[in-house]
C-alpha cells in the first residue's frame, strides 16, 4: 500500500487574522493606501464632527414633539382620535390572531411589530414638552413613567390586546378562515371608521399626516396588486380585445410621470364630471396612485409569467384544470415567488411615491411639514423637520425590504 | 327607421343629460347651500407664515383663515363652522369653479385677465401687498436708480420676475437678474451674498428676513414695484354669495374705522345710527344679505375687526401695517356705507 501518502490530512490554510493584520491587508497595504487612509479619517472625523455638533447642540429638535400631533394625524379633530384607536386595536386584534394562527414567520413579523410598538411607548418624545418636571431625581423619574403610561395608555392598551389576542388564538387552526375574513374586512371598517358619518363625520380633507401618507400606501399597494396580476395576464391573453386594453393602458400609463396623473385627477378630472357630482380630492389621489402603480406591478408580474415553462401549462391542462384553476395553484404561485424583490420593490416605491400628492395640495407628511414651517413660530426649521420625516420614512421602507427578504429566505428561493 | 329612432332618443338623452346640471347650478345661491350643509368649505394656502398655516393643535390659523372663520360666523353664527381646504397655485381655481370649495381665500391677486377669463368674481382686498427689494445695509442704498448693476436674485415664471425686467427697463438700468426655481434657495444664496439684491412680494421678504443669519443687517426698500391686492374670490356669477363675502370684509374694515373690537362689541351703547345698522339694533341690515340681523357683530365677536386680526397674525411675523389701514390713517381699507 504506498498511496498511504496521499491520504496524509492537510489542514486547510488558516483564513482567520486578527484585527491588526487585517488592517494591514487593507488599510495600510501600501505607503499611499496608508496615505488615503489618514486623508479619509480626517475626512470622516470633520464631517462626523460636524454632524455631531449640529445633532446635540444646534439643531431645534422641540419642533417635532410641538408637532408630533399633526405630523401624526393632520387636521384630524383631536376629540374624534378615538376612531383611529379604534382601527389601530383592530390591526392590533387581527395581528395577534394572525401571529397565534400562522407561527413562523407571521409571528415573527408581528412580533417585531409589537416591539416597536414598545420602542414607542418607552421614548420620551413628547415627554420633552412637560419640561417643569426637575431632573436627575427620583421623583422625575417616576413623573415620566407615570406620565408616558398616563398619556399612551391607548398604545398600552393596544399591545396588551395584541398579546391577548395572541393566546386566545393559540391553537385554534379553525380560526384561519376568520383571521383572513377580518383582514379583508378591515379595509373597508377603516375607511369608515376614519370616516364615520351623522354629526361626527371627519371629512377626508382633515386627514393629514402619517395617517394619510399611511392609507395612501396601504391602499395603492392592496388594490393595486390583484390589478396588476389581473392586467399581467391581460396582456398575454390570447383574446385579442383584452390583450390590447391591457398593453394600451399599461403603456400609457407607464409613458406618462405620476405628476401629471396626480395632476389630472385633481385638476382636470374634476372638470369632467357633470354638475354636483364631487369624487372627494383623497379618493382622487388614491385612485391616480393605484392606476399608475398597477401598470408597473403588471410588467413585473408578466417578468414571472414568461419564467414559467410552457410545460406547466400543458401538464396542468393535461390533468383538467380550467383556465382559473391552471393560473391560480399552478401559475401564479410559481411566477409571484420569482418576483418578489420586483413586487416589493414596486411596494416601497409606492410608499416614497405618496409623498408627490403634497403637490396636488394633500397634507400628508410632507404637506405637514410644509405647514409647520409655515408657522411662524417654527419658520425656518427646514433640516430639523425633513430629517424626521425620512427617518419614518427609511423605518417604513426598510421594514417592508426586510420582511421580503425574509419571506424569500423562508421561502427558500435562489436554494431552490 | 328603428334605428334612426333609436338614435334620435339617444341623442336627446344626451343633450338633456349636458343641459340639466347647467340650469341646475342657476337655481341656488352657494349662501343657500352652506346654509342647509351647516358649514363652510374655504380654499386657503396650506403653508404660508401668517397667512394660513396647521398649528400645533390641528387647528388651521393664520390670516387668510380667520376671513374665513369670519364668513362661517356670518352666516351659520358659528366660527368654527368652517372646513379649510389647502390648495396649490395651479388647483385654487379649479376647486372653485366645481364647486369643491364655496370661497376661495389663498392670497389670489387681483388682475385683469382673471376677473375676465376665469370664471370667479373677486371680492374686495383684504391685503395691499407690493413688489420690494430687500439688500444688505452695507451697500447705502435708498432708492431703485441705485440698483444699476446688481446681480438681483428672483423665483423664475412668476410675476415678480416680469415686473422686475418691466422696472427696470423703464428706469433704463443694466441689472443682472439670477433666477432660481425654488424659493428657499433664493434666501439661502441672498444669504450667502451671491447676489447683492433679492425681490419679491413684500410681505414675503418681511417674513423670510427672520430667518437670515443676520437679520438686522438688511433692510427693505420703501419703494414698491408693483400691486397684489390679495382678497377672497367666489365663483363667477353667484351675486348674492358674492355679496355676503364682500360685506363680511367691509364689516372687519367697518368695525377697524368706528373703533368696534372683539372686547367691547357686546357692550357696545351707541347713539351713531350707523353704528345701530352695524349691529342690527336697527334697519335691516342682515335681511338684505340673506344673514340673520346680528351677522356683524357675529363676525367681531368671532374674530375682531381688521385690525385685531391684522395684529393677531401678521405683525408677529414683522409685517407692519403700510397701506394696510383704514383710509382714515391715509391707508386703502375703505368700507362701503353701511344704510
Amino acid at each position: 500500500m504506498e498511496n498511504l501518502a496521499i491520504t496524509q490530512e492537510v489542514k486547510p490554510p488558516n483564513t482567520s487574522k486578527g484585527p491588526v493584520k487585517w488592517l494591514q491587508d487593507n488599510l495600510f497595504n501600501t505607503w499611499y493606501n496608508t496615505i488615503l487612509t489618514f486623508l479619509a479619517l480626517v475626512f470622516l472625523f470633520f464631517v462626523f464632527r460636524g454632524i455631531f455638533i449640529w445633532v446635540f447642540t444646534q439643531a431645534e429638535w422641540q419642533v417635532i414633539p410641538a408637532n408630533l400631533q399633526i405630523l401624526m394625524i393632520g387636521a384630524y379633530p383631536i376629540e374624534q382620535v378615538w376612531r383611529i384607536w379604534i382601527v389601530l386595536y383592530t390591526l392590533f386584534v387581527l395581528l395577534g390572531l394572525s401571529a397565534a394562527v400562522w407561527k413562523g414567520l407571521v409571528l415573527r413579523i408581528s412580533t417585531a411589530i409589537a416591539i416597536f410598538g414598545l420602542i414607542l411607548l418607552l421614548i420620551p418624545l413628547d415627554i420633552v414638552k412637560n419640561s417643569e418636571i426637575g431632573y436627575a431625581t427620583l421623583e422625575y423619574n417616576f413623573n415620566i413613567a407615570y406620565l408616558i403610561f398616563f398619556k399612551r395608555k391607548w398604545l398600552l392598551g393596544g399591545l396588551v390586546l395584541f398579546v391577548v389576542s395572541f393566546f386566545l388564538g393559540r391553537d385554534k387552526n379553525k380560526l384561519k378562515r376568520w383571521v383572513i375574513g377580518g383582514w379583508v374586512l378591515s379595509f373597508p371598517w377603516t375607511m369608515i371608521t376614519l370616516h364615520g358619518f351623522g354629526e361626527n363625520t371627519v371629512s377626508t380633507t382633515n386627514w393629514g399626516g402619517l395617517l394619510l401618507t399611511l392609507i395612501l400606501a396601504a391602499v395603492g399597494i392592496v388594490v393595486c396588486f390583484p390589478l396588476g396580476v389581473l392586467l399581467a395576464l391581460g396582456r398575454r391573453s390570447q383574446l385579442p380585445a383584452i390583450k390590447w386594453v391591457s398593453t394600451i393602458y399599461i403603456e400609457t400609463t407607464r409613458g406618462v410621470p405620476l405628476i401629471t396623473i396626480l395632476f389630472m385627477g385633481s385638476i382636470i378630472f374634476p372638470i369632467f364630471m357633470p354638475g354636483d357630482f364631487q369624487l372627494d380630492k383623497v379618493i382622487r389621489a388614491m385612485i391616480a396612485l393605484t392606476l399608475f402603480s398597477a401598470a408597473y406591478m403588471a410588467e413585473n408580474v408578466r417578468g414571472g409569467l414568461q419564467a414559467i415553462p410552457q410545460g406547466q401549462v400543458e401538464a396542468a391542462q393535461a390533468v383538467g384544470l380550467t383556465y382559473p384553476k391552471t393560473m391560480l395553484f399552478i401559475v401564479l404561485p410559481q411566477a409571484l415567488r420569482s418576483v418578489i424583490p420586483a413586487i416589493v420593490g414596486q411596494c416601497i416605491s409606492l410608499f416614497k411615491d405618496t409623498s408627490l400628492v403634497t403637490i396636488v395640495g394633500l397634507q400628508d407628511l410632507l404637506g405637514i411639514a410644509r405647514s409647520i414651517l409655515g408657522n411662524p413660530t417654527w419658520q425656518g426649521l427646514y433640516v430639523e423637520l425633513y430629517l424626521f420625516i425620512a427617518a419614518i420614512y427609511f423605518i417604513f421602507c426598510y421594514a417592508m425590504s426586510y420582511v421580503s427578504q425574509k419571506i424569500e429566505a423562508d421561502l427558500g428561493i435562489g436554494k431552490h | 327607421m328603428r334605428n334612426k329612432f333609436l338614435f334620435r332618443v339617444s341623442v336627446l338623452v344626451l343633450a338633456i343629460s349636458f343641459v340639466t346640471p347647467l340650469l341646475a347650478d342657476n337655481h341656488e345661491s352657494i349662501l343657500d347651500k352652506v346654509k342647509n350643509r351647516g358649514k363652510l368649505v374655504c380654499g386657503v394656502n396650506g403653508g404660508l407664515p401668517g397667512f394660513g398655516f396647521l398649528g400645533e393643535d390641528g387647528k388651521w390659523s393664520g390670516f387668510d383663515t380667520d376671513f374665513g372663520r369670519a364668513i362661517a360666523a356670518a352666516v351659520l353664527g358659528d366660527p368654527s363652522k368652517v372646513e379649510f381646504v389647502p390648495l396649490n397655485a395651479a388647483e385654487r381655481f379649479t376647486a372653485l369653479q366645481t364647486g369643491e370649495i364655496d370661497v376661495l381665500i389663498r392670497n389670489t391677486t387681483w388682475t385683469l385677465s382673471r376677473d375676465a377669463e376665469l370664471s370667479t368674481d373677486f371680492t374686495p382686498p383684504t391685503f395691499y401687498d407690493g413688489q420690494g427689494f430687500m439688500l444688505p445695509k452695507s451697500l447705502n442704498i435708498t432708492s431703485i436708480k441705485e440698483l444699476a448693476g446688481a446681480s438681483i436674485g428672483v423665483t423664475a415664471g412668476s410675476t415678480t420676475e416680469l415686473n422686475l425686467a418691466d422696472t427696470m427697463r423703464s428706469l433704463g438700468l443694466e441689472f443682472n437678474p439670477v433666477v432660481y426655481e425654488d424659493i428657499d434657495t433664493l434666501y439661502s444664496s441672498y444669504d450667502a451674498g451671491r447676489t447683492d439684491v433679492v425681490t419679491s412680494d413684500k410681505s414675503q421678504l418681511v417674513a423670510r428676513r427672520k430667518d437670515l443669519k443676520n437679520p438686522d443687517d438688511h433692510v427693505i426698500l420703501d419703494a414698491t414695484i408693483s400691486k397684489e391686492p390679495l382678497g377672497p374670490l367666489t365663483i363667477h356669477g353667484d351675486n348674492k354669495w358674492n355679496d355676503v363675502v364682500s360685506w363680511v370684509v367691509y364689516a372687519t374694515f367697518f368695525a377697524e374705522e368706528h373703533n368696534i373690537t372683539q372686547q367691547n362689541v357686546k357692550t357696545l351703547k351707541t347713539d351713531n345710527p350707523e353704528i345701530k345698522r352695524f349691529l342690527g339694533e336697527s334697519g335691516e341690515m342682515g335681511k338684505k344679505l340673506g344673514l340673520s340681523k346680528d351677522w356683524a357683530k357675529q363676525i367681531i365677536v368671532a374674530v375682531g375687526n381688521y385690525g385685531e386680526i391684522f395684529e393677531r397674525n401678521l405683525t408677529p411675523i414683522g409685517l407692519p401695517r403700510g397701506v394696510n389701514k383704514p383710509w382714515t390713517q391715509g391707508g386703502l381699507l375703505y368700507a362701503m356705507p353701511f344704510r
